[in-house]
């Protein structure tokens, strides 16, 4: 999923091959992860797709079913990814992922730990903006997520950015290996103030610190908690509106009618339209000028319905005491 | 997992062998860019480090040598010595967790004895002055202000605290040493100039940066007309690998000197380059002259430390900054910083019209980004996702819909982040009273084969 292979890297003459993850696409809601094998195919509603069609072709081309229906193959990115995977639990989405990033300055050659992993949405996000040098520690205590958290890095190539290891951060904090090594950390737990101590000796000094917690009363024990270690504390909700965009045509001819009117009644300018001998005529004309008046207009508007909650997230900076 | 384990331990040992080349340097050292938090938020300038560079607050002039070689994060106090006031570095005491709440809830004191009739301080400005001048630290102002206020006992306890803070800031300002990162210089800006940087708002920054897919060894074009935030933002990103090309219409590239508020290293300097539109589309196989031309002027501007270092010149942007807020720093004691964005080589042009960028985005204010994606997009590799951000909404529907008519890309939609911050205090959380209603718009998508 990362260009860190060249070979792997992006281009107009790369070509999808044996063995690639490709994100197939038929619709902006309708996408699926598929590994391609030479004697794969791929069924959906549309009829069946033979892999060996597709191996040879550009990432981004479109591709044909029997039935002659196409869909886009596309390169997993962590946007698509976070679209696509299995849930096995809540994730984070692209607004909060995109924030916390950010907000944690999270740079090449950063360490990152993380607790839980979940699904994983978030890790493959912090393993993009770590890479090539950096690493993100990923801790959860359900043996079985941390399994399929670790195939799923597997599968979408970021394995070596991301350690998944099972334990349980509330009750036992983090690994005392990792003391004074973590850049920042990013928490997603019940009670994340059982954590905030052990993630304070995680930090380095003034390294910075995410919670994520999607009821006010979380928010508010983490941040009594986090005022004893930390300073800049600040707590945000992020969220997306989106747009759907639609070309109308609209009505412009009532207006060339008034304008006839007045020009009819002020009477100072020659009337275009002399041949017009009565009243009738004048309606018929009218109504065919209207109906050529009307053009094409590209607009926008919200969609009706979005995601109104996620989460809150509390960021925080360890105080520098030395 | 025995597997994993062994694999963090080693981990840890190559992250203690490379502290050499931190990418996150934790000490500000001389001639570095920083970033002064003064008073948690209320001000936020960026600075250059010299030893004779100077910092105003309130009327004073404060001398920034103290900061030279002091960890990020660490807090400084104005503090009057014998040759006059100076930042003093304190170490905060570890706060006991309080467990104020219910005292909150039983405070009956309300504000029915509150009378705004300007009485109620019986100290007088020019005794407050000749406490300062006497040396008196801060605090003990504060305390003197309160000994000699007629309503503080009065006052419900959260008013008491917040008279105590505004106080502080008056009389005890504290200025936070931070490090500029993409995030900290968008939220300055934002929230000075926000125009200079079309309103970009953090939160939609950020979007740019994931919805473009920007990681190590990605070549990603960019259509910077916000002076350099977008491309210190991917650079920043990028690490020193790959490239961040800004590409522009016309004869000159568009400025990036906010790049230079980033500490980069020269290593990330060298991947931020430019080059015009005209010429990265240009057919593979380019004239004679025109590959005399590129050839002669490749890497001509990026000069980098040697000369910069010893000149004590003006820091342009830093003191438009400064003089604008008012605050700050004579113009000569400020030191250049280099000046990065290269004309990209003729190889790199070459790489990219064969392979494609990987991502593109475009934040051109005052554009039609209809017209610069037409011409922008296909250099972009087969399945790149790009990112279009702009200030108005009816320029990118347009785009949008004649995107799709064209089939140039899938994946499209328009979406505007909104961000909210909240106080959270024992009992009396909510959201702030005042918000940023507005941080931009973003068209995000991924280029397609037009060939099937």
């Amino acid at each position: 999923m990362l260009p860190t292979d060249s070979k792997k890297a992006l281009s107009f003459k790369r070509c999808i091959e044996d063995g690639d993850l490709v994100i197939v696409y038929e619709r902006h809601d309708v996408m699926k992860p598929v590994k391609v094998t030479k004697d794969g195919v791929l069924q959906n509603r549309f009829g069946f797709y033979k892999h060996s069609d597709w191996i040879g072709k550009p990432l981004g081309a479109k591709v044909f079913s029997n039935k002659g229906k196409f869909v886009y193959l596309l390169a997993p990115t962590p946007e698509l990814w976070t679209l696509v995977l299995s849930h096995r639990t809540q994730i984070l989405y692209i607004a909060d992922i995109s924030f916390v990033v950010m907000y944690l300055e999270v740079v090449p050659g950063c360490v990152v730990l993380e607790s839980g992993t979940g699904s994983g949405s978030l890790s493959t996000s912090l393993a993009r903006a770590v890479a090539p040098t950096g690493h993100v520690y990923s801790f959860d205590f359900h043996e079985q997520r941390a399994v399929c958290a670790r195939e799923d890095f597997e599968k979408t190539g970021v394995c070596s950015l991301v350690t998944v290891e099972v334990r349980d951060i509330q009750g036992q904090g983090f690994p005392e290996k990792l003391e004074g090594l973590a850049d920042s950390v990013f928490l997603d737990l019940p009670q994340p103030w059982l954590a905030v101590p052990s993630a304070a000796k995680m930090l380095k000094e003034d390294g910075v610190l995410c919670s994520f917690s999607p009821c006010i009363e979380q928010v508010q024990r983490t941040c009594e908690v986090l005022r004893s270690d930390f300073i800049e504390i600040r707590t945000f909700e992020v969220l997306l509106r989106t747009y759907e965009v639609k070309e109308m045509k609209v009505e412009t001819g009532a207006v060339i009618g008034e304008n006839h009117d007045e020009k009819e009644n002020g009477g100072q300018r020659p009337s275009k339209r002399k041949h017009v001998s009565n009243e009738d005529d004048y309606a018929v004309s009218h109504d065919n000028n209207s109906s050529t008046a009307a053009t094409s207009v590209v607009m926008a508007r919200p969609c009706s319905e979005a995601r109104g909650h996620t989460g809150y997230l509390t960021f925080a900076r360890l105080q520098c005491l030395s | 997992m025995e597997h994993s384990k062994d694999q963090a331990m080693s981990e840890n040992q190559n992250n203690n062998n490379n502290k050499a080349q931190d990418p996150n340097p934790r000490f500000a050292s001389e001639g570095c860019s920083v970033l002064l938090d003064v008073n948690d938020g209320d001000r936020l300038v960026f600075a250059r480090l010299s030893s004779g560079a100077i910092f105003k607050i309130g009327n004073t002039n404060y001398s920034l040598k103290p900061l030279i070689g002091a960890p990020f994060g660490s807090l400084f106090q104005v503090e009057t010595g014998e040759e006059g006031s100076f930042l003093s570095r304190i170490l905060p005491i570890k706060k006991e967790r309080s467990s104020s709440v219910n005292v909150i809830d039983d405070d009956g004191r309300d504000n029915r004895e509150l009378i705004d009739n300007n009485e109620s301080q019986n100290l007088t400005v020019e005794e407050i002055e000749a406490m300062r001048r006497e040396g008196a630290k801060g605090e003990e102002i504060i305390e003197a202000l309160i000994a000699n206020s007629s309503t503080f006992d009065k006052k419900f306890q959260l008013s008491q605290e917040k008279y105590k803070l505004k106080k502080q800031k008056k009389y005890a300002p504290k200025v936070l040493l931070r490090r500029p990162f993409a995030r900290s210089i968008c939220e300055a800006y934002f929230k000075k100039y926000p125009a200079r940087i079309g309103f970009i708002r953090v939160d939609a920054l950020s979007l740019l940066l994931t919805m473009a897919n920007v990681t190590a060894y990605s070549d990603v074009l960019v259509v910077d007309m916000v002076g350099g935030l977008v491309t210190g933002a991917v650079a920043e990103r990028l690490g020193g690998t790959g490239y961040v090309c800004s590409t522009y219409k016309g004869d000159s590239p568009y400025s990036v000197e906010m790049v230079r508020m980033f500490n980069f290293t020269d290593k990330v300097k060298e991947r931020i380059v430019h080059s015009p539109i005209n010429e990265l589309s240009s057919p593979k196989t380019a004239s004679p002259e025109v590959n005399n031309q590129q050839g002669g002027v490749c890497k001509p501007e990026i000069n980098i430390s040697e000369s910069s270092a010893s000149d004590m010149v003006e820091d342009a942007s830093v003191t438009a900054e400064a003089r604008e807020v008012d605050d700050v720093v004579p113009e000569s004691k400020i030191m250049k910083a280099p000046q990065p964005g290269a004309k990209a080589s003729k190889e790199a042009v070459e790489m990219w019209k064969e392979n494609g960028f990987s991502s593109l985005i475009m934040a051109a204010q005052d554009q039609d980004p209809w017209i610069l994606a037409k011409e922008v997009l296909p250099l972009l590799s087969y399945s790149a996702p790009f990112a279009i951000y702009h200030q108005y909404l009816q320029p990118l529907a347009t785009c949008m819909h004649n995107l799709q008519q064209g089939k140039m890309a899938i994946n499209l939609q328009i979406t505007e982040p909104w961000l909210r911050e909240y106080q959270v205090l024992p009992s009396r959380s909510h959201p702030h009273m005042q918000m940023s209603s507005f941080g931009g718009y973003v068209l995000s998508g991924i280029r397609i084969s037009t060939t099937s």
